[in-house]
């Protein structure tokens, strides 16, 4: 009956790891608080999920073991991201897909005047048009 | 004994990837409802408070730190090290949910309930139903990660009492490994939680 204790074999070592890691997942946050403070536009998102998942990766490599512990673990974590993958892909490929992406209760910003009353059956008549499409 | 450990530790993992598909179809719904609603989304993000997220997100990567030192310690035979670790992540824990509960009640004093319950004056756009969708997803999300955190103190308080009995040691850890594999999920979970809903623009 082996033990279990591939890399264990020097403790100090292991906490000096999860401690810099600790550290460099602190660093990050600090990093994607501060870029939210400035405007990239749409960038913004993109930097704090970019982050993000750089952030989840390292939790997963280290303080999950995924790194130095079996493949079959890393092999079921992965599958599992790829099938969410897929799964927003095809969601956001459907939204950015429609011709008209504006929700029927649309309503600009108070500063815009729009002529509600006018551009309804304006409005109503493409929309009639592409449903017969 | 080792087989046995490699076979729970799948098993966890596949429940770890169950709790990321959960979770993962109610970041799609945000997602989709941000798509459709994106003035109302980035007008009632600013009703978060941004200081509490970030004070959460570090205490979370702290207790997360804890929990893995637990595991060190439980594997290296040092069980009271073991159970003083598991009752630091739980004490963070604790930390996370003071926090959550704060920010939760000032939401609710101001009108900022879930859907038709949605109260709040003196919105951007009157009457829009984006604003309720963002706060139902937000109490629908954090409130589940907020379950899961429940979950994990109630665990890791259990594994403490036991670790302290000096029921590990290098020959058995597997509960204390899988305990802290969830813990990080959770801690994982609240990663991307932070940034979708205290940091949109």
């Amino acid at each position: 009956m082996s033990t279990h204790t591939e890399h264990a074999e020097n403790p100090k070592a292991e906490a000096i790891k999860y401690a810099i890691t600790l550290v460099v997942l602190l660093i990050l946050t600090a990093i994607t608080v501060g870029a939210s403070y400035i405007n990239f536009g749409s960038g913004n998102i993109v930097i704090a999920l970019a982050i993000a998942t750089v952030k989840a990766i390292i939790v997963g490599l280290i303080f999950m073991h995924l790194l130095h512990d079996k493949p079959v673990n890393a092999i079921i974590a992965v599958a599992g991201f790829v099938f969410l993958g897929i799964f927003l892909m095809f969601d956001f490929i459907d939204v950015s897909s429609r011709t008209d992406p504006k929700p029927i209760n649309y309503r600009p910003l108070p500063t815009a005047t729009a002529p509600a009353a006018a551009g309804a059956p304006a409005a109503a008549a493409p929309a009639a048009d592409q449903r017969k499409e | 004994m080792e087989q046995q450990f490699d076979t729970s530790k799948i098993g966890m993992w596949l429940f770890l990837v169950t709790e990321v598909l959960t979770f993962g179809g109610l970041f799609a719904g945000f997602g989709l409802m941000q798509n459709r609603y994106p003035q109302e989304f980035i007008a009632a993000h600013e009703e978060l408070k941004r200081w509490a997220g970030a004070t959460n997100t570090v205490v979370l990567l702290v207790s997360s730190f804890t929990a893995v030192m637990a595991v060190l310690a439980a594997r290296t035979n040092q069980g009271k090290k073991c159970a003083k670790y598991l009752w630091i992540t739980v004490g963070f824990a604790g930390i996370f949910m003071c926090i959550k509960a704060y920010e939760y009640a000032t939401d609710f004093s101001e009108g900022l309930f879930p859907g038709k319950y949605y109260s709040h004056h003196g919105d951007l756009i009157a009457g829009s139903h984006g604003y309720a969708t963002f706060f139902s997803f937000y109490f629908m999300m954090t409130g589940l990660h907020g379950l899961h955190v429940l979950i994990g103190m109630f665990l890791m308080g259990w594994l403490a009492i036991r670790a302290k009995r000096g029921d590990f040691s290098d020959k058995y850890y597997t509960p204390v490994d899988l305990v802290a594999l969830f813990w990080h999920l959770v801690d994982m979970i609240w990663i991307y939680l932070f940034p979708l809903y205290y940091l949109i623009t």
